[in-house]
Order: C-alpha cells, then structure tokens, then sequence
C-alpha cells in the first residue's frame, strides 16, 4: 500500500478520452491499420468440414490459378511451426497436420490481391477428408469423462469439506437440482482480425525469411501484427518462439479493440494463420479479417455446463451442506477447464462442502475464456438453487442469503478484504422492492401477463497479476506521458488510467496523455479477470512515486522513470472478492411465453470505483449480456456434424436494443484497504454474473415454472 | 470485372474501380481506406456498417458498390458536415445531463468540435464502449430521426393512419435502433442520446417544417 493517489480525478466520470475518436469511426481498429499500404494483401481460410477425421487430400491448383492469387497455404507447404519454448498449443498448430479435430478447424487459405478474389479462391479449394467418428455431445454420464489437474486459471479441481452425503441426509430440507447452461460465444462486434508483415533480413541473405526448417532464416526478421487482442504482450510471447523469433523481433500493436470479452485474451488459430501467410510473401502486408460465421469454431466459446447443484439446510434456513458437481466439455487439441463451481466455494457458509468439475474432451472447437468464465455460469446454477432452497423452507430470498452470509471466507478461513454482500441484498431490495412480493408464484397476471420479480447474489474475484511495467516522461510545458502495453477493449482502461496516472503525478488530467496498446511500449498483462485496473494502475501509481522519488517536483523535459506492479502483500491475507446483489422483473406473456424484462437493477461492491461513468456503462454492459444469456443466448451444436449450426448473429441472437429496457447499476461507495493503491477490485466481469439467474427466479415468480437450462426460451414456459 | 465508379464519400468525390461483387462497405473500407463503417458480420445482422446513402440509412454490406455509382454517402465520419451537425449551432446546450451526473463538461472540448449532435450526445451520455458498432449506430440514429420527423411507422407504432412526425418514445426508439447490435451492452445510454436527440427536434421540428437531415 503506498498510498499515494488523491482524490482529484479518481471518482470523477471522466468522460472517455477516445469517444470522439469513436462517435466518428476513425479510432483504428487491427484491419484497419497500415491505412498507408495501398496494395496490402488478403487471407481468407478454409475450415474443415467434418468434425474429425485426416485430411486425404487437398486440391488447390484451381484456387491457385485464380486470377489475383498469391498463395493458397495448406499443412503440406505452410512450413513449419518451430515452436521453440515447446509449448505445444494445439489451437495454435495450424496447418501443420493433416489431423481434422474439429469442425471449422482451418485446413488451407489462399492469399490473393483482393477479399473477392481471396474469397472465391478459397471456395475453389477442394478438400477430401478420410473422416472418423465424433462425438460432440456433452452428456452428464459421459464415459470419457476425466478431472483435470486444475480448472482455470489455476484453481483445484475438487475440494472437500465435512461429510456431504451424511448432512444431506440428515438435513431438514434439500434441494437436488441439474442446471444446464448451452455453449456460448462471446461475439464481439468486431470479428477476430489480424494484419500481420514478415520483414526479411535485410543483409541479402537468406531473403525468403525462412525455409523447411522454420527457425533457420529468422534472424533479421522483423514480424509486425496489428492484432485484435486483449494483451499485445501476451500474444508477442505466445507467438514468438512458435516462429522461431525472439521477442524482440516481434511488435503487436492493438490500440483500438472492438470488444472481446475473453475471446482475445488469447492468441487464436487466426493470428497465426495471419502470420504464415505473412511468411510465405515476406514484406508484404497480409489483412486477414475471420467472417463472423469463422468466428464461431476459431475465437474460443463458453463450454456448455450440466451442474447438479445440491443444498441442505435446517428449518430456519441455514445451510448444513452444499455440493456442485459440474460437467462441461473440452477440446482434444487444447484443455480449457472452466472454473464453473468455483464461486461456490466461497459464496455460503456451510459445514459441509464439496466441489467437482469433469471434463470431457470432445470433438468441438476450442472452448475458452467469455466474461466470467466460471462465475457467470456456476453462479446461475447456485443462485437459481438458492431460489429453489429459500422456497423450500418458506424464507424470502433476501433474507435467506443473509442468514448463510459468512464471516470469513468459508474455503480459506481468511478474512474478507470487505464482503459487502448483505449490504448490496439491502440496498437493492429497498430500492427495487422485495423480489416475490409475498404473492404465490403464477398468480399475478396484468394485461396478459405473468408479472414476477427474482434476485440472485454475484460474486467475482480479485485479480491482480503480477509483471506489468509503466514509463512515466515529463515531456515539458507541463505535459506528460506515460506509457504501459495495456488494452482498452471499450473498458474505457485509456481514460481510467489517464486518471490514476493524473492523481499520482498531482496533474490535472489534461496534462497526461497514456499511450497502450503496443509492445512498443513496457509490458503489461492480459485485459482479463477484471484485473486491468488492479494490475497496470499499480504499475502506473509506482512509476509516478518513482519518477518523484527519482527526480523530485521540478524536473527536467525528457525526464523519465519506470516502476513495475509492485508486491502484493495482503494476498496472502485476505480473501479478496467483489459482490453483487442483481434483481429482475420479468412479465411473460401468457400466450405467447415470451419474456420481457422491464426492468433490472444491481448494486454492487466492487471496491473504489475509478470512473462512475465507464463503470456504469460496463457493470450495466455485463447485465445486458447476462439478460441475453438468460433469455437468447445458444450455439447449437449439430451433433450429427460437429457444426454449430446458428453461426452468425441472426442464428445466435445476442440482445439487441428492443430486448433491453431498465437496466440500472449503481455501486457502495467503499475503499478496499488491501488490495491496491487505488483500492479497486475490478469491474468487468461481475456485472455479468448473476444476471441471469435473477431473470429466471423472475421467471419463477411470475409463472411458477423453473426453468434449468438456459436460454429461457417460450417453448420451456409453454410446454 | 473490374468497374469504376464515382461515389461522393463524405463530402469528397472519389473514383475507386471495384470488382462487381465489391460491396459498398468493402468499397469504403478496402478499396477507399474510409474505415468508418465496420464490418461486424457482412450478412446484414448487426449494422455496424450502417452508412447514410441520400440521407438514409443503408447497410453497407448488403449494398452492391457498382448499384450505388454517383450516391452522395455519408459515414460516421463525416456527419459531423451535415447541415443540422458538425458546427453546434442546431440543438445547442446538448451537453445535457445524463444519469452518469457528468456535471461541468470537463474534457468534453468545445462546441465546434466537427461532430453531429447525435455524436455529441452519444459521448454525453457514454452510449458507447468498443466503438465498433458506435459510427454504425450514429448513422442509423441519424437516418431515423429523419425517418421518424418523415412520419414512417415501425414494427410498434400502434396507429398506422396517423400523420404527421411520429412520436418517439422509448418503445419506439428502442425498436427502430434494433438493427444495431452492439455486444458492450451500451443500450441504455444509446437510449438516452437519441432520447434527447429526439426531444431537441421535437422542439424544433415546428420551425423547421421539414425532415432532417
């Protein structure tokens, strides 16, 4: 704790420093970047067509004898990945196989002059695969399913407290329920792109840049990506030593990000896809923008979830037991195990505990990161339960999360930083009303409607990751700089920043201008885990105590000083989380079972709040994606093919504006002592989580049908 | 096949030689550089591409370049010219209040900052995040307005005999805005900037007496 930041533009809603930039569209997003290379070229993929199965053959004199054409790349002659820190990401060994594991997996991709011509090339490559069975089916009694060694990032797989099975049969009243939560996308508005340049070795030799062996011939290179990413440092170490390059002779540059939610948190197949395409025409720009139907198998997705979730508890309410058992899928190129059950271990007190997340590795793309990955859908599950439980025993919902608030956190014994939980129930219930309102659920009808009101709690941990690196300049006339390789995927991180680094200079915010998103600059982690803020703005603050201790209040113009995140030392001694209190009212039309949500409210604790402005936009942005999970949101997977069949925006519906009304937000003013100089905790994510159990219990209220297994569709309240 | 064809793209003429299957959103982007309207899903279903072509709204991917030669095509860019935009003078004061509480303006620049009144109060109500669908949605809000104060209805307009401007309210706006995604969640303060919007040419529809833009 250093202290050291005043409250001058912390806390005021600053309105965002890029919105002009954006109102006119001229904010660069990565296709959109060398606006000077008036001939770039353009990349275009072929994905597989069946879900598994080896690549028998594949026909590209047609598409290579396209006029325009460049190169048509496929595993035969794309050349090798040396892969030199032997990572081995599957997702990432593209064409270098003639292995098919999933439907949508990139087999071949032409380079042509033009989209139109890179487009109807790649239509004319002919593939023939030798396929094999599949299975794509995620099933609770699955065979093949397996523990991971840990879920995401690196939580334990299971754990265990007390004896379960004993006070769930001795308790007074249960619940025993399975939820299920489909695959999901994250569907940013702006599809995954890259535009990447292999500069060869200028000295004459070697020219091509590189050759059969792949590492040989790199040095000298220069690889420029203008990257659609939520950590340009992040993907210059992940695809680095996959080309055989230093890190230093690599630059990603991403200052403008249309939205991510955790499908760039990564590299995916498309960056290095861009960057082989790149290799094979060294010195020419190659624009490979994904189709958004591409997006769907290639950005990563939310696994789908089957979560038995079983509560006991005594008469008055009070949670004797809890168990989570989570089944969810995996790929069987890469293992991402989501931390689905993870938030249950902290959220109730209870004697006895356990958690358990199974996987099964099936013939489906790459799950990965989407916004609160974990909590968003465990929490749905829990919370629904919980809905269920307070119903049980007769207790209103409110009031039953109180009675099972724990003191400490109930998996580690350690004090809270500040859980505020109760506080957020009571302010929400004052101001929303009551969720239920007393009256029995499916009684209430208003002009055709079943009208009912749900509340659920939310729940996101602490992130702060270690090893970003802020420069503070004074650049004279009263100007700074300071630079740090953050994102600003539309958190509004740019104009955050601009205020931490203004109040730990004592500046007023005009005189700070904060450069991110470029490796260029000193190196910062990932936009993820809600951690941005936590991470690079205490890098920021230490560069500026830095740049004081270093050269005092009157320095010099070009005076400079760095400073990295510095120590943690309560996160050993706190358990340090964000909490939430999210309502709902729903009205379901009686004849039709669509549902409206008119309105919804949450009230959050999430530390210091920054920007009022961003964070409202961002806590209300993370509801509306909770309110279409609830009620929109599911990639429907064929399984007679692998394929997703509603791959694009019309198929997967993502809330449009007609399906949002009321969405409210508002937060406790608090400080959290231990965990940053600004004394926030981060709010990406926790928005989300929650939201749409809040929808459902709604649901329940308003017409007595519990519905468990997302989307909340007029066919499961019609049935 | 290759033609060439004149587009007046933001006030400028321009003369880029397109493929035939060229749409008029990859026109812009890849044969112009004007980058303004994005590329969301090229299928028509999200509207970030979203352009104004003689003054209404038109989505770019679905549009053929060569079946717009000559079109007068305004972007995000270059709403800010339009003659109810840009220089501050129509619908002043719009620094309104939004429910963000953004008191004194600081850092919002001043009035003649080359921007449309509907941008201007898309960043004074934070009605964006990423950006990526925002000159999509600017443009629609824009086309809109002008097809609210032309009197045409929309999938939720109860009374089809009416003339006259209609009435926005929030149903209203909601749903003739539905044809721009926008994955941040930001609706609720779109809602609120083109709430406004639509009040301050309510206003002062009367003197105008005619559609804008």
């Amino acid at each position: 704790m250093t202290g050291t930041t005043t409250d001058r533009a912390v806390g005021t809603p600053l309105p965002r420093l890029d919105g002009h930039a954006k109102v006119t569209g001229t904010a660069p997003y990565a296709y959109e970047q060398r606006p000077d290379d008036a001939h770039p070229l353009h990349a275009h993929p072929v994905l597989a067509t069946v879900a598994r199965g080896r690549v028998r053959a594949v026909r590209t004199d047609d598409a290579a004898a396209a006029e325009g054409v460049v190169a048509v790349l496929t595993h035969r002659n794309a050349g090798p990945l040396p892969d030199l820190d032997g990572a081995r990401d599957g997702e990432l060994a593209v064409l270098q196989s003639d292995a098919v594991a999933f439907r949508g997996q990139c087999v071949a991709v032409v380079v042509a002059g033009t989209p139109e011509t890179a487009r109807h090339a790649a239509s004319l490559v002919r593939v023939e695969y030798d396929e094999e069975p599949h299975d794509t089916e995620l099933r609770a009694d699955s065979p093949s399913l397996y523990a991971p060694e840990q879920v995401n990032p690196t939580f334990a797989t299971d754990t265990d407290e007390g004896d379960v099975d004993a006070a769930l049969a001795a308790a007074a009243v249960t619940v025993d329920r399975t939820y299920r939560t489909p695959m999901e996308h994250n569907a940013p508005m702006e599809p995954h792109t890259a535009v990447a340049v292999w500069e060869p070795r200028t000295d004459g030799a070697d020219a091509e840049g590189t050759d059969a062996e792949g590492a040989k011939g790199t040095e000298g290179v220069r690889l420029t990506l203008y990257a659609s990413t939520q950590g340009a440092h992040t993907v210059r170490t992940t695809l680095a030593p996959l080309f055989g390059l230093r890190p230093e002779q690599v630059r990603v540059v991403a200052p403008h990000v249309g939205g991510g939610f955790g499908s760039k948190g990564m590299p995916h197949a498309h960056d290095v896809l861009a960057v082989l395409c790149a290799r094979a025409v060294p010195g020419r720009a190659v624009k490979l923008a994904l189709t958004r139907q591409q997006t769907f198998p290639l950005a990563g997705h939310r696994t789908p979830t089957i979560q038995r979730l079983r509560l006991g508890a005594d008469a008055d309410g009070r949670l004797t037991a809890i168990a989570h058992e989570v089944v969810e899928h995996t790929s069987t190129v890469k293992e991402f195990a989501e931390q689905t059950a993870v938030g249950t271990r902290l959220m109730y007190a209870a004697p006895h505990r356990r958690t358990r997340h199974r996987l099964a590795a099936l013939d489906v793309p790459v799950p990965s990161w989407m916004r609160a990955p974990g909590e968003a859908p465990g929490l749905f599950a829990l919370e629904a339960a919980m809905d269920e439980l307070a119903a049980a025993v007769g207790l209103d919902p409110v009031e039953l999360r109180l009675r099972n608030d724990p003191p400490v956190d109930p998996e580690s014994g350690k004090p809270w930083s500040g859980r505020h939980l109760a506080e957020c129930l009571r302010e929400g219930a004052r101001r929303f009303g009551r969720p239920g309102g007393g009256a029995a659920p499916g009684s209430r009808v208003e002009d055709g409607e079943w009208v009912g009101t749900g509340v659920a709690a939310s729940t996101y941990p602490y992130y702060a990751f270690p090893g970003s690196e802020a420069l503070v300049r004074y650049d004279g006339g009263g100007r700074w700089t300071v630079r740090i390789g953050a994102a600003d995927l539309g958190t509004g991180s740019r104009t955050a920043l601009t205020q931490i680094a203004a109040d730990a200079l004592r500046q007023p915010v005009d005189a700070v201008t904060v450069e991110l998103g470029d490796t260029e600059l000193p190196s910062a982690t990932v936009a993820g885990g809600s951690s941005g803020t936590a991470s690079w703005g205490s890098a920021v603050v230490a560069a500026a105590d830095a740049f004081r201790a270093e050269h005092g209040h009157d320095p010099a113009p070009g005076t400079r000083a760095s400073a990295g995140t510095p120590e943690d030392p309560d996160a050993e001694r706190y358990a340090r989380h964000s909490f939430g209190a999210q309502f709902a009212e729903v009205r379901v039309d009686v004849d039709t079972g669509e549902v409206r949500v008119p309105r919804m409210l949450g009230v959050f604790s999430v530390g210091r709040v920054v920007n009022p402005r961003t964070a409202r936009s961002q806590f209300v942005g993370g509801m509306t994606m909770g309110l279409s999970m609830a009620l929109h949101e599911e990639g429907v997977l064929d399984h007679r093919t692998g394929h997703t069949v509603n791959h694009d925006l019309t198929g997967y519906h993502v809330a449009a504006h007609a399906d949002v009304c009321d969405v409210e937000a508002v937060w406790l003013d608090e400080v959290d002592p231990h965990v940053n100089a600004m004394g926030a905790r981060g709010i990406g994510e926790i928005g989300i989580v929650g939201a749409a159990a809040a929808v459902v219990n709604a649901v329940h209220d308003a017409t007595g049908i519990r519905v468990r297994e997302l989307p909340v569709t007029p066919d499961k309240l019609l049935g | 096949m290759d033609a060439r064809i004149t587009l007046r793209v933001d006030g400028e003429e321009r003369s880029p030689t397109v493929d035939t299957r060229t749409t008029l959103l990859d026109a812009l982007r890849d044969r112009l550089g004007v980058m303004s309207p994005k590329k969301g899903c090229d299928h028509g279903q999200c509207g970030a591409c979203t352009v104004l072509v003689g003054g209404r709204r038109v989505l770019g991917c679905l549009a053929l370049a060569v079946a717009h030669d000559g079109a007068e095509v305004v972007t995000a860019r270059g709403l800010g010219a339009l003659p109810d935009g840009g220089d501050g003078n129509s619908g002043g004061g719009l620094n309104g209040n939004s429910r963000n509480g953004d008191g004194d303006g600081e850092r919002q620049g001043p009035s003649d900052d080359g921007l449309h009144p509907v941008q201007r109060a898309f960043l004074d109500h934070d009605g964006l995040q990423c950006g990526y669908c925002t000159p999509g949605q600017v443009c629609s809000a824009v086309g809109m307005l002008a097809e609210a104060a032309a009197g045409h209805p929309s999938h939720v307009t109860d009374d089809l005999t009416r003339t006259g401007p209609a009435v926005l309210d929030d149903t209203e706006i909601r749903e003739r805005m539905s044809g721009n995604l926008c994955r941040c969640g930001a609706y609720v303060n779109i809602l609120a900037a083109v709430r406004e919007q639509a009040a301050v040419r309510e206003q002062a529809a009367p003197a105008r007496g005619e559609a804008i833009p």
